[in-house]
């Protein structure tokens, strides 16, 4: 028998977007985090809703809205097309765009946590001893929360790895371009070669279950001790 | 320009408010006393910069920190805090704690360096370890360097030493004393129990709900009457400048010069000639209108005049005595009415006990 044929840019393409995305959010849920750790602002509980609606959203609900608000006549993807000649939609910087806000929740509650353990102190005690709010993030704050960068990376990462619903929405399943592996897999499954989609969805599986068991093993190993 | 702290406060919030005007020399240890909920971390907290009272005017030394529309941010106040708690980073060695204020302060500012910081408070033997080895007391000097380190023009201190048990206290009070001989850095010290921070005391602020009751040179305000209310009854007394006049050898005893009268406490081992500070509680004072007539068993006597009558109230009434320096005294209602003292009146002031303070 031979060896089926893994095609190998569905993979190499979800990787890529999983550390696109990954990258990006942690610049912008960084600030988002620690305003929700820190404010006392009656807003908050609204904004905490909306991180966590992909939570609970089906896939098709957001990836509905991304299509209309990425699609040449959408708030987004109309401006974009006006400046570059292509919409978001169906695209790369489209996927990105979208896994950004899917796998948000993924990245900021374990940050959002980090932050609120740490607490405000730190901060303070930074800012006595002369260091502006940035220089005391990155040398007292975010080494104190690093279990919690762990998590949210990690666990952002393999979620973006894992989406569908979005990525079909949004992307369509353009080969190179927008097909990542869990789209791949429904292909195979479709045709009814279940050989590839068996190899595709056991590399996925063992990889989350890899992921999640680093994940549980850094939280236990990196004790945060804060005086 | 004057070296003074000028500091304006008013804050109204549910439940508290701080209303507070205070002028103080800008030298020496200040410290701000009053019962738990009376303002003084808040306090602390304006003059810090951690907190920006709603109404309010900042100036140490002639420099504005806080005026209308003016605030200038704790990092660049260079301002020394220091907590109950000691707040190192726990992810930094002892050394990179140390070190985290100097290096972000500007070399041509640095007065202080590693090395003076170290010896000072004994901390060359920790540099290395991380602080979760180290006990309390430790801590507290690490934290007590580092605020140092920045080379502040102002070192606040929280309640230092309230986690500390009796013999660490003791053990981080001299230091404390060496900072400001050596290093001249004023420090304004919050805390609710007088007693750890006499010898330390040059200026004394008292809050009561949100405003200063007193303040002035701790011997002044310490023989304020209406300290009671604060102070309570174990602590009510009088701290008094004497210095060293001689040593009686054979009775074991050290004379102490107090404005020209003469205190007698158990033998000392100071030089003739040095200061020492002394605590005189108001209940082990008693009063005469005339000199004892024959011999009694009280060896320290001094004369004095009543200044000022405590309000009246229950059995017992505080009087200020003055005697070059106030003294306090508690008597019994009775035997004010017994020597009809009126304010002016010279008295014999029997003192039963004298606590040195060192």
């Amino acid at each position: 028998m031979d060896l089926p044929l893994i095609d190998l840019q569905p993979i190499w393409l979800s990787l890529q977007l999983a550390g696109v995305t990954v990258l990006i959010l942690l610049v912008w849920a960084t600030p988002l985090a620690w305003w929700l750790a820190h404010t006392r602002s009656r807003f908050r509980v609204v904004v905490e809703a909306v991180v966590a609606l992909p939570l609970v959203l089906p896939p098709t609900v957001l990836g509905f809205y991304m299509l209309i608000l990425l699609g040449p006549h959408g708030w987004v993807g109309g401006p974009v097309q006006a400046l570059t000649g292509s919409a978001l939609s169906f695209s790369f910087a489209g996927l990105v765009f979208a896994s950004c806000l899917y796998s948000l929740p993924f990245v900021v509650q374990p940050l959002h946590s980090a932050f609120e353990s740490v607490g405000k102190v730190p901060m303070e005690t930074a800012q006595s001893l002369g260091a502006s709010r940035l220089d005391a993030f990155f040398s007292v704050i975010s080494p104190l929360a690093r279990r919690g960068y762990l998590t949210a990376i990690v666990l952002g990462f393999a979620h973006t790895l894992g989406e569908f619903g979005v990525v079909l929405m949004v992307g369509g399943n353009i080969p190179g371009k927008t097909k990542v592996i869990s789209i791949e897999i429904y292909d195979r499954v479709e045709v009814l070669e279940y050989t590839q989609a068996h190899i595709l969805s056991a590399g996925l599986l063992l990889f989350s279950f890899l992921v999640l068991v680093m994940v549980y093993s850094i939280n236990r190993r990196l004790p945060v001790q804060v005086t | 320009m004057k070296n003074l702290l000028e500091a304006n406060f008013k804050m109204d919030y549910p439940g508290f408010n701080l209303d507070v005007e205070l002028t103080l020399p800008a030298k020496g240890v200040t410290v701000v006393f009053g019962p738990s909920g009376s303002g003084k971390t808040t306090l602390l907290r304006c003059l810090s910069g951690l907190e920006r009272a709603p109404s309010g005017t900042l100036k140490l030394a002639g420099q504005v920190w806080q005026d209308d529309g003016i605030f200038i941010p704790i990092h660049q106040r260079k301002v020394g805090l220091v907590f109950q708690e000691s707040r190192l980073f726990p992810h930094l060695s002892i050394q990179q704690n140390l070190l985290y204020g100097y290096q972000r302060t500007q070399s041509v500012e640095r007065n202080l360096h590693l090395d003076e910081v170290v010896e000072v408070l004994g901390l060359a033997a920790l540099l290395k370890r991380t602080p979760d080895k180290l006990s309390g007391g430790e801590k507290q000097r690490v934290a007590i360097g580092r605020a140092l380190l920045t080379s502040p023009k102002l070192l606040l201190m929280d309640e230092p030493l309230a986690s500390l048990d009796m013999q660490r206290k003791a053990e981080i009070i001299p230091f404390i004393k060496r900072i400001e001989d050596e290093f001249k850095t004023p420090i304004i010290y919050v805390t609710h129990s007088v007693d750890e921070v006499l010898q330390l005391v040059d200026t004394m602020v008292i809050l009561q709900a949100g405003k200063v009751a007193n303040f002035g040179p701790v011997q002044e305000v310490f023989s304020d009457v209406r300290l009671r209310q604060v102070l309570g009854e174990e602590q009510l007394g009088a701290v008094l400048e004497t210095s060293v006049a001689g040593h009686d050898e054979e009775f074991e005893l050290t004379r102490l010069d107090f404005m020209g009268q003469t205190l007698n406490v158990p033998k000392q081992n100071i030089p003739v000639g040095q200061n020492l500070r002394v605590h005189i509680h108001s209940k082990d004072v008693s009063l005469s209108t005339a000199p004892p007539a024959g011999v009694t068993s009280v060896l320290n006597i001094l004369q004095a005049k009543v200044a000022k009558i405590g309000t009246l109230g229950g059995y017992s009434v505080d009087i200020e005595l003055d005697a070059g320096q106030p003294i306090l005294a508690t008597i019994t209602r009775k035997s004010l009415a017994n020597l009809n003292l009126k304010p002016g009146q010279p008295v014999y002031a029997h003192i039963k006990a004298i606590k040195m303070i060192h």
